[in-house]
Order: C-alpha cells, then sequence, then structure tokens
C-alpha cells in the first residue's frame, strides 16, 4: 500500500518538477536587477521550507515519543530529521551560490545565515548522538530530549531577518515582496514539487527504518531461542 | 523536606564532594589559564583590539573550562552506583536538577571570578568600568550556560565517547546565549551603558535562560528514568 503510494507520488512530483523546470528556464525572464541568478530562489526558498517542515515534523514526533513510548513516532522522527536536514544543505549551498553572485562573497556572519547554519550543526548533532546509544529504548529517548531543545534554534532562524537588520533579502511574500505574479505562481508550484520529494523521501526512509526494526527484534529473537 | 531544601541540600553535597576532592575545579582552572595565556601569545593586541575581543576570549574560556566541570557533574556519581541512589532517593528530578545546576553555576562563576582579574593583569585592560552590570551579565550567562550543560551531562552520562559527545551537543545549543554574553561583556568592558541596540542582546540572553530552564525542568525525569 505504501509502496504504491510512493510510486504515485513520485510520478507526480515528477510531471510538476518538469514542468516548473520549463517554466522557470524556457518561459520566464531575467529579473531586472538580478539577471538570470534569480532563478535559484525557486529552489532555495522552498528547500527551506522542506527542511522547517522536517524539523517540526521531527519535534511533534518526537515528543509523541515521550509520551507514548511508541517506536513508531522514533522512526518518523529519524527520517524527518535525515530529510529536513539533506532540504537544509540544499537551502545553504544555494545560498552560498547566489550570494557569490549577488554579493560577490561565499559566506558572512550575519544573523541568518549564522543562526540557520546553528540549524545544520543541530541536527547533525542529533545524527551523531543517535550513533552513539546502543540501547533502543535509550537511544530514542534521548534523541528525542536532543531534538526538543534542538527544535528551539528554528524559531530564532525564522524570525532573524526581522529581529536584526540582516544581508538576508527579505520574504518574498507579504509586505515588501518583490515578485511578479508569473514567478509567484510557479515559486507557489515549485513549493508544492519540492515538497513531495520532501514526503516521498520521508515515506522511504520510514520504511527503512522500520525494516531495520524488525530485522533486529528477528535478530534477537533467534538469540533468545538459540 | 520541601522542594526549596532539597535543592539546597543537593547543591552543597555537590559543593561539599568537589572542594574536597578539588579535582574538577583544579583542572578548570588551570586550563582557563592555559588559554588566556595562549591567546594573549597568539595575537598579542593592542589596548583597543583587547576590548573588542574581550567578550569573545573570556567566554571561549569559560566556555572550554567549563565544559571540564560540567563533564564531571554526573560522572562523579557513577562510582559505587550512587546516581541510582540519587535518583531512587524521595525528591523529584528537578530537585536534582536545579541543586546540581546550581553548585555547577557556582563553581562556573567563581572560574570567572578568577579569570577577569586575570584578564586585566595579563592584557593590561581596566575591566570594571561596569562592574554590576558586567556581573550581571556574567550571572545571566553563566546560568544559561550551566542549565544546558547540566542537563546534557545528565544525559551523556551513560554514552560510550561521553567526553566528547558532551562539548560536541551543548556548544551548537549554547551559541545564542554565548554569543549574547560575549557582546554584552565586550560592550560592557569597554565602558559603555547598558542601553540601546545592545538591549536586544540582553533580552535574547534572558529569553533564553527562561525557556531553557524550563524545557531543562519538564524533561530531566525523562532523561534520568527514561
Amino acid at each position: 500500500m505504501r509502496e504504491k503510494l510512493i510510486y504515485v507520488l513520485a510520478t507526480a512530483a515528477s510531471l510538476l518538477l518538469a514542468r516548473n523546470l520549463a517554466m522557470i528556464f524556457l518561459h520566464l525572464p531575467d529579473e531586472a536587477s538580478q539577471g538570470m541568478i534569480y532563478r535559484i530562489i525557486f529552489f532555495h526558498v522552498p528547500a527551506w521550507w522542506t527542511a522547517m517542515l522536517g524539523a517540526i515534523v521531527a519535534l511533534v514526533a518526537s515528543v509523541l515519543f515521550l509520551v507514548k513510548k511508541d517506536f513508531r513516532h522514533d522512526s518518523l522522527a529519524v527520517a524527518a530529521t535525515e530529510v529536513g536536514l539533506a532540504f537544509l544543505t540544499i537551502g545553504l549551498v544555494t545560498g552560498t551560490i547566489w550570494a557569490r553572485i549577488i554579493w560577490g562573497i561565499w559566506w558572512t556572519w550575519d544573523a541568518r545565515l549564522t543562526s540557520a547554519l546553528i540549524c545544520w550543526i543541530l541536527y547533525g548533532g542529533y545524527l551523531i548522538l543517535r550513533r552513539t546509544v546502543d540501547e533502543p529504548t535509550q537511544r530514542a529517548t534521548l534523541a528525542a530530549v536532543y531534538s526538543i531543545f534542538a527544535f528551539v534554534d528554528v524559531p530564532i532562524v525564522w524570525f532573524s531577518i526581522r529581529w536584526w537588520r540582516t544581508q538576508h533579502p527579505q520574504p518574498v511574500f507579504g509586505q515588501g515582496g518583490f515578485l511578479e505574479a508569473d514567478m509567484k505562481s510557479t515559486l507557489l508550484w515549485n513549493f508544492l514539487a519540492v515538497g513531495l520529494i520532501g514526503v516521498i523521501l520521508l515515506l522511504i526512509r520510514l520504511q527503512q527504518e522500520e525494516n531495520l526494526r524488525e530485522i533486529d527484534a528477528l535478530r534477537r529473537e533467534t538469540h533468545a531461542i538459540s | 523536606m520541601g522542594f526549596i531544601r532539597q535543592v539546597i541540600v543537593i547543591m552543597q553535597k555537590d559543593l561539599r564532594a568537589e572542594l574536597r576532592s578539588k579535582e574538577a575545579i583544579n583542572a578548570a582552572l588551570s586550563f582557563a589559564l592555559v588559554i588566556l595565556l595562549m591567546f594573549s601569545f597568539a595575537f598579542d593586541p593592542s589596548a583597543e583590539q583587547t576590548r573588542e575581543i574581550s567578550g569573545g576570549l573570556l567566554w571561549i574560556v569559560f566556555a572550554f573550562a567549563g565544559a571540564l566541570i560540567l563533564n564531571r557533574s554526573f560522572s562523579r556519581e557513577q562510582p559505587n552506583d550512587c546516581l541510582d541512589a540519587l535518583i531512587a532517593a524521595p525528591i523529584s528530578g528537578a530537585a536534582l536538577f536545579l541543586g546540581k545546576a546550581l553548585a555547577n553555576c557556582v563553581f562556573v562563576l567563581a572560574l570567572e571570578a578568577v579569570c577577569f582579574p586575570l584578564f586585566g593583569i595579563f592584557y593590561n585592560t581596566h575591566w570594571t568600568a561596569q562592574f554590576w552590570p558586567l556581573v550581571m551579565v556574567a550571572v545571566l550567562g553563566t546560568w544559561g550556560f550551566t542549565v544546558i550543560g547540566t542537563i546534557f551531562s545528565a544525559l551523556t552520562v551513560n554514552l560510550r565517547l561521553r567526553e566528547v559527545m558532551l562539548p560536541l551537543l551543548i556548544y551548537p545549543l549554547m551559541i545564542p546565549c554565548l554569543m549574547a554574553a560575549m557582546q554584552l561583556t565586550a560592550h560592557l568592558i569597554a565602558g559603555q551603558p547598558l542601553s540601546g541596540d545592545i538591549l536586544v542582546w540582553l533580552r535574547l540572553l534572558i529569553g533564553f535562560d527562561v525557556i531553557f530552564t524550563t524545557l531543562a525542568l519538564i524533561l530531566i525525569d525523562t532523561v534520568l528514568v527514561g
């Protein structure tokens, strides 16, 4: 059932992505002040949103694990963190490429960039922590506690461009957004495409985690019998 | 025995145990001294530069040397299964945590009380211009540092690679707190009053303390018992 769902979603995502890519590279004109590099926004912003959703899912799953002690929530937390981290990396890399062209530098230590990098290190720390604990219950509990602490940085990343004067551009939606209608609709469609890819990866990772747990259980059973 | 009394008993126990063995505090003090010396050899700064880097330099010293104290906080209880006895004792996890955090806070503040005058002597800097605001910033920063440090000392106590994992997990989490403390300390050592733009850092520091103290008090039972 879940496998079929993954295939359906993957088909939808690739069709949507093909449509968006054609739109981004063939139809939309260059932006007036930034030229052609502005197109990176179509991947940069959706990647960050997907990463943030991943962090939120990881937080909710971690809290649910601590409350219910159900290992399915633990699997969801790992899967969401790993997928979120992958999109966080995409966000950081696309951001630095854009910065190199527009600002002339790869990196600057302003509040947005710094807090985003800290976020990346924090969730990387989550994955390292999991590797150092052998006992599954203890691993899940400690990782869930750490995940809750790590999440505190996420709102700081979100609000950093509002709290401090930063070099990072202001949000493209809401007040001060500079995008034209065509570009805005393409960006929204790409949110959906990138988000779908995130969901597909999440489902695949979830399946792997559950298989892993089943193998672990079987191994322990044979160990007990023999 | 009331909650406050329990906290004080745990704190006194930790202070007494440490003052008799002096193993963590001696190591932390000599480590802080070495880092202070290394920085002065490495940079040989002018008076103006010294004031600019003072916040960063001092808090890096406190964070590195403080980690030695935090590492011992829970691992000290491992021989003779003292930790199990403490958990089984008729006190709440929150009282145990607060007592230990306060004891750690006292140790790190003592370390700072030695480092500030030493910094003034080695770097030939007049650092007492804004003495009481500086004390307040030191206390707020140290509390944020020890709250995170104490709960993660509990979290990592049973891990493989405990000594490595503690700094790896706590430094990224502490960055907002350390950054605020660094900015405020440099500002105050330069003799400027606490007003205007710098207050955003004070608010961040206080918010950090409140959020992480609350989270730690909620989650400590989960960390200790599972």
